[in-house]
């Protein structure tokens, strides 16, 4: 499996995602924000950090960016992609996912470990999981607060694209456990293909037991076949 | 224009010391020079008050690679490693716009490490509030907290430790201490010294504007109630920015054309040019017209001494101009050749080929004033008037309920949640910790750190103080298995003008420079801030000490939180119950007079050297060092955050309760074991002489001690959480 890490000027876990996909096997290549073409590659990776330093709107300028038009062209015929964190906003801002991400709730950045529950295992993000697995994962974000329109949420909850959904260490989706305040919980999507997935936890810090634990580690082993 | 002697005096300096200038130049320095003179002979950039007492530190070992003097402290950790560390202080700047204070106190320290060629591995920092109840207290805490994780979190280095303390002392005074740790080749280290004649400075960075003019010389004096106006002297920061110029001087480090590079920092381009041609013995000429600039008409004045971030000067090695235009140019920075080396030794500035300012190079550095200023001792304090009757007046529930909730001993997870942590999937252990260790990357050792700071006991008897910060270090490094190897000081005093502040930094010093060399804990780099004050109101001395250890191979990371039951608990080190200087006294009686405790370092180095073996041998399954509050918060503490508590048996031998549980007598470690284990620690123990007391073993749920608490953990732990959530 070949993957590509996009890598804007101030994005900061394209290392830790490169680690974290070589690790797994995949030959991984870094591909600079000002390239015109990406390589052949079956998984393209938007990292998290702070594209153009976010000053404006979180991803605003990623989404306008030069190697952004062909990552949307290779998305539209197939080609998976997942956005991390930075990652998932600056998809949203190209139109590639719907809805946006708000300020958290509370105003502050926002850095532990939650709880998540896979909602849709029926993907090639998230096969290797079982149905309502509970995993714990990192978050680290000032604008994770998932919102949409009332059309588009309908169509999540119904076409089953909603991937995560914030919860507590039992499982229990509820306002306590929404550590952002998302609409409904809601901490990762698909795209009605299902070739697209953006979340705002980070699956690449959770690969080791000596730094976090391994739950992240079957997001990309479910890529891998 | 006619230099008056009010105009000498906007720019921070004394009569006599422009006398020294016009004798220096055999003329009257234009205002231009006087500037410049200002911006490297303030406190700030010219040590003058503390250099003399600064050189008795013990900088030397054989695990130093770069002591003081440099950008920042290199040591070595084997296998072609080095680690690059220093702490500064930003504190007047926080106080007067706490966002960008901040922020730039974080950006400026990251700059000092990745000028010598590392690449930031975490960051620590050391704040200090006035008391809660203080207006500005909450707004101030606030913008300190956002613009430290501001900054650090968008860079994406992970802030990993910090201590923050709240004491009226800071009410109208903060401080804001940030520690950066990086890690290098040791075969790839990169130094300001200037080299080779005729060679081409360069600019590269972020833009030059009007910010930050005369940022040092604020931080070289009082406050007073107009401090407010002096908010366009406080730096702006941009983190982005600073993101590209990291890789992009990382980048071309990567091959050899660089020759010298230094960090535009305090006092921006004066600083930085003059350090190195200072250091090289050569004289450096700008031509001021080829700055890159953000705004229109700025003046050379304007120029040299804008504190404008994210800025460096490299000089580089011949020809290699165009491969390192074009790293930058990739990056999307600045990248203009400003002038050249020369052989005058004089700082020659030049504005449309007219030379606007010349000054010999030695009038900056060497011949910058040095002051031997008077000092008095501090008297032994008085004794505290606590008797053991009044001690029983409180019980030692509500004593223990009162620390653990206090704002000093609170949960910070409030804050620290605020900043990235994990960002570099090496964060091993993360604040809340008695130390951060944080991986190598791509190894299997680590590195500790840890940064402390005892203000109150630094006041009360500033050489047992000065002692005692450097041991707690210490022995919050030996907690997590490190072996420490140097630290970083960063020394906020009030005004070295007043004989008695400057005696408690010449006593201060006197007990680090006795407690590092005893330990073989080299300082090797740090930071002075003096005038932290307003008002003739004097800050308590804060000397903060940040210390790096290593932790050979990292298979069992060690943290304090209890592991499981039944296990058994040791205290290593002796009970005195030492209580003058508490935190039982003073949150409990208020009283806060008194000796803090004595500190024996054969104590100190025996205890921890036994303590490392311990967990050289894998016989450990926590560990603690107690400090602040004694023992039972320290027990408290392990139980925390675990779903174990402890049961603690009464000592055969008490003198009195409050006295053994919450004596803040140092050299103490609370070590969890396996009670199989039992007879290989008393061997170790023994071996080393040193003492310990088996004082009870952990159990399910509740923290015990026999016959006068029984609290159960998850109590605790909300005891322990409400007070920020409260805030």
């Amino acid at each position: 499996m070949k993957s590509t890490v996009i890598v804007f000027p101030g994005s900061n876990c394209d290392r830790d995602v490169a680690v974290a996909l070589e690790k797994m096997q995949f030959k991984n290549q870094m591909v600079w924000h000002k390239e015109t073409k990406l390589p052949k590659s079956d998984l393209i990776v938007v990292p998290g950090g702070f594209s153009y330093g976010d000053y404006l709107r979180s991803g605003a300028i990623a989404g306008k960016s030069l190697i952004i038009d062909e990552v949307i062209k290779v998305a539209n015929s197939g080609c998976l992609v997942l956005g991390i964190c930075n990652g998932f906003q600056i998809l949203t801002e190209t139109g590639l996912l719907k809805g946006t991400l708000l300020r958290n709730k509370n105003l502050k950045f926002i850095n532990k470990d939650i709880h998540i529950k896979v909602l849709n295992n029926k993907s090639k993000f998230t096969h290797k999981y079982k149905k309502e697995q509970i995993l714990k994962i990192n978050i680290a974000h000032n604008e994770g607060n998932f919102f949409t329109d009332t059309h588009h949420l309908e169509e999540l909850e119904k076409e089953n694209l909603i991937a995560f959904k914030y919860c507590d260490e039992k499982g229990d989706i509820n306002e306590q456990s929404n550590p952002n305040g998302s609409l409904n919980n809601i901490a990762g999507i698909f795209n009605s293909n299902k070739n697209i997935l953006g979340m705002m936890p980070h699956p690449e810090r959770m690969i080791d037991d000596l730094i976090s634990n391994k739950d992240g580690v079957n997001l990309f082993s479910s890529l891998l076949n | 224009m006619k230099i008056t002697s009010q105009i000498i005096e906007k720019h921070g300096l004394k009569l006599e010391e422009f006398a020294n200038i016009k004798k220096l130049l055999n003329r009257e320095p234009n205002l231009l020079e006087l500037g410049i003179f200002s911006a490297m002979w303030n406190e700030h950039c010219s040590y003058k008050s503390s250099r003399i007492h600064l050189k008795n530190l013990p900088t030397k070992g054989k695990q130093v690679i770069q002591g003081p003097g440099e950008n920042a402290g290199v040591i070595d950790i084997g296998d072609n490693d080095a680690i690059v560390f220093k702490i500064e202080s930003h504190n007047h700047p926080s106080y007067i716009e706490p966002y960008q204070g901040a922020a730039t106190g974080v950006g400026g320290i990251l700059r000092d490490v990745f000028t010598m060629g590392a690449r930031p591995i975490a960051l620590l920092n050391s704040i200090h509030f006035g008391s809660p109840e203080h207006f500005k207290t909450k707004s101030l805490l606030n913008g300190v907290v956002s613009g430290i994780g501001g900054y650090g979190n968008c860079i994406g280095i992970p802030t990993v430790a910090g201590e923050t303390k709240f004491n009226e002392t800071y009410n109208e005074n903060i401080l804001v201490n940030a520690m950066a740790v990086g890690h290098a080749k040791k075969s790839k280290i990169f130094y300001s010294k200037a080299k080779g004649l005729n060679k081409s400075v360069v600019y590269v960075g972020s833009k030059t504007g009007r910010d930050g003019i005369h940022g040092a010389s604020m931080a070289s004096a009082e406050f007073d109630e107009n401090s407010e106006e002096k908010k366009p002297t406080v730096q702006v920061g941009d983190p982005f920015t600073e993101k590209l110029l990291m890789e992009a001087c990382l980048e071309l480090m990567k091959d050899n054309s660089i020759i010298s590079i230094q960090d535009m920092g305090a006092a921006g381009l004066t600083s930085s040019s003059v350090e190195m041609a200072s250091k090289g013995e050569l004289g450096i000429e700008l031509e001021l017209d080829k700055v890159p600039c953000r705004e229109e008409n700025m003046t050379p004045y304007e120029m040299m001494l804008s504190e404008s971030q994210e800025r460096m000067l490299i000089i580089l090695e011949d020809g290699k101009e165009k491969d390192a235009r074009k790293i930058f140019e990739k990056w999307d920075l600045d990248f203009v050749i400003i002038g050249k080396t020369t052989n005058s030794n004089n700082l020659t500035l030049k504005y449309n080929n007219k030379i606007e300012g010349e000054i010999p190079i030695e009038a900056l550095a060497s011949k910058a004033p040095i002051y031997d200023r008077k000092w008095i001792k501090k008297k032994k304090p008085k004794k505290s008037e606590i008797n053991l009757k009044d001690l029983k007046k409180v019980k030692i529930e509500e004593a223990l309920i009162k620390i653990l909730s206090s704002p000093n001993h609170s949960n910070k997870s409030w804050l620290t949640n605020q900043y990235d942590q994990s960002v570099m999937c090496d964060t091993v252990l993360k604040s809340g910790s008695d130390a951060a260790i944080i991986r190598i990357h791509n190894k299997d050792k680590a590195i500790a750190v840890s940064v402390d700071s005892s203000a109150n006991y630094c006041k009360s008897h500033p050489i047992t103080g000065g002692k005692q910060i450097v041991c707690e270090n210490w022995r919050n490094l030996i907690t997590v298995g490190a072996k420490p190897l140097a630290i970083t000081n960063c020394l906020n005093f009030g005004n070295p003008e007043n004989q008695e502040i400057m005696g408690e930094f010449a006593e201060c010093l006197l007990g680090i420079k006795e407690a590092c060399e005893f330990l073989n804990y080299p300082v090797v780099s740090g930071n002075v801030s003096f005038y932290n004050g307003t008002n003739k109101k004097n800050i308590f001395p804060t000397p903060v000490i940040g210390g790096v250890g290593l932790i050979k191979k990292l298979s069992n990371p060690l943290n304090h939180i209890f592991k499981r039951e039944n296990s058994l608990l040791i205290l290593i080190g002796k009970t005195f119950g030492h209580l003058e200087q508490s935190c039982f006294l003073k949150e409990n009686f208020s009283i806060s007079e008194g000796m803090p405790p004595e500190i024996n370092l054969l104590n100190e180095k025996n205890n921890g050297e036994s303590l490392l073996k311990l967990i050289d041998e894998n016989l450990i399954l926590s560990s603690h060092d107690v400090s602040n509050g004694g023992l039972i918060t320290a027990l408290s503490e392990m139980s925390i955050s675990s779903n174990y508590g402890a049961k603690i048996l009464k000592p055969k031998k008490l003198t009195n309760l409050f006295k053994y549980f919450f004596g803040e007598d140092q050299a103490r470690y609370i070590i969890e074991i396996n009670s199989n284990n039992l007879p290989k620690v008393e061997k170790v123990l023994k071996e080393s002489d040193v003492y310990y007391e088996n004082i009870g073993f952990t159990q399910k749920k509740y923290f015990e001690i026999e016959g006068e608490l029984k609290i159960s953990t998850k109590d605790l732990f909300k005891i322990n959480n409400e007070w920020y959530n409260n805030f």
